[in-house]
């Protein structure tokens, strides 16, 4: 069981990295002042939420890997976020709407965890679980005062949801892992968080005056490390210090 | 045995004192103590072991909470560790009184429930002016100086100040 529950930890904690990495792109970059520290803010919430994932799940498995090499010395087909999080950052409305979406999908999977059996994934979902709150709130009122705003910002966070929204099935995929961790009472099944999702979104998308577009072909891959074409790019960054300079601390 | 005791109680306490008067780097009003995130101090084996919690998940000052105290400890003339505990999560109503006070002398307003519901979209929290006690503030942004805080503004004294989320 230890080592399927570090494959989650280290499923979750890529999920959030390859988001916080793209969100602290932002850094220096946002449009005004206060959305210049609000990004680097959720940023440094969702690493910090990697980080305490990656080193529990360092520990569980017994190899002798700390946080910093199970997130620097792995290459992308090691990965397993979902694709979503990967995507480039787009527009203001693009990066706000990746946001909105996947923390809509981890606020009720934090809640339920908060009551695992796992004591540790317990505490930091008990943790995360309200600053996903805050990111739900900060996403939600700029989708709708960007959607329900003028004709140039609601245009294009409809485009935003045309492109992002096919992506968002993938978050609710099952699998054997999902399924036997489950059983075992550490962690709920990412179906599960549907109704609540959609009950979020919905309401948000009702007052911003979006529609969700009907999805033919959701894009899926990521559970599997089948990565789009911005995920090498992303690690490239990402690990460059450490690839440069194995072993460097500071 | 009984003087033992007696010692290691007497030791647990000058262990606690020093560990507790360490200031928080980013808020130096107030002392790990008093934000609640310095747990537990213990004599094992004649090594002070400090608990020390995160308060926020990606809280960058995390690190150098764990090294003052230890220094504080040391320069006490402890040998030391410092543990660092997940569970139970810690909570902004562990902020003792005295601390909540420390808060608000220094020109921060303490966190206050149900400010932060998800639901409250657009909606308004009643958060206090800590300069002139109004109840008429606005929230300027939810995300402030540091991760812990957001930034209001008094619709009376007109004084911009920071408020302590309640997490």
């Amino acid at each position: 069981m230890q080592d399927r529950i570090a494959l989650l930890a280290i499923r979750l904690a890529d999920d959030h990295l390859v988001l916080g990495h793209r969100v602290s792109e932002w850094c220096g970059h946002a449009p005004v002042l206060e959305e210049d520290l609000a990004m680097p803010n959720i940023a440094l919430d969702l690493i910090g939420q990697a980080r305490s994932l990656y080193a529990y799940a360092g520990e569980v498995e017994g190899k002798g890997r700390d946080e910093d090499m199970i997130a620097y010395l792995r290459r992308e087909r090691e990965y397993t976020n979902c694709l979503l999080v990967e995507r480039p950052n787009g527009d203001f409305a693009e990066t706000m709407l990746k946001i909105l979406y996947f923390a809509a999908y981890m606020e009720p999977y934090w809640q339920a965890m908060t009551g695992s059996k796992d004591e540790t994934l317990a505490a930091i979902a008990a943790k995360a679980v309200k600053e996903t709150a805050y990111h739900i709130r900060h996403a939600g009122e700029w989708v709708i005062r960007l959607g329900d705003g003028t004709e140039e910002s609601a245009g294009r966070m409809q485009a935003a949801v045309e492109l992002l929204h096919p992506y968002t099935a993938e978050l609710f995929e099952n699998d054997d892992l999902t399924a036997e961790l489950a059983n075992a009472g550490i962690a709920s099944e990412p179906s599960d968080m549907r109704a609540e999702w959609d009950r979020t979104i919905g309401a948000i998308f009702a007052e911003a005056g979006l529609s969700q577009p009907d999805v033919p072909f959701p894009h899926s891959g990521g559970r599997n490390g089948e990565h789009g074409e911005a995920m090498g790019f992303l690690l490239a960054d990402l690990q460059h210090m450490q690839r440069t300079f194995p072993g460097a601390s500071w | 045995m009984g003087a033992d005791v007696l010692e290691e109680t007497t030791l647990q306490k000058r262990a606690w004192e020093a560990a507790a008067s360490v200031p928080d780097p980013e808020v130096p009003c107030v002392t790990v103590a008093d934000l609640g995130i310095l747990r537990s101090v213990t004599i094992e084996d004649g090594v002070a072991v400090a608990q020390v919690t995160p308060t926020y998940s990606g809280c960058p000052a995390t690190l150098a909470i764990e090294m003052s105290v230890e220094a504080a400890l040391r320069d006490a003339g402890f040998k030391t560790r410092i543990e660092r505990v997940l569970a139970p999560a810690w909570t902004t109503s562990w902020i003792t009184e005295e601390g909540r006070k420390k808060l608000h002398a220094y020109g921060i307003a303490p966190p206050q429930e149900s400010s932060n519901s998800k639901r409250a979209l657009f909606g308004e929290t009643a958060v206090t002016c800590p300069q002139c006690g109004s109840t008429q503030t606005s929230c300027i942004s939810e995300f402030g100086s540091t991760p812990c805080k957001a930034l209001y503004r008094c619709n009376d004294c007109k004084e911009p100040f920071d408020y302590f989320k309640c997490h």
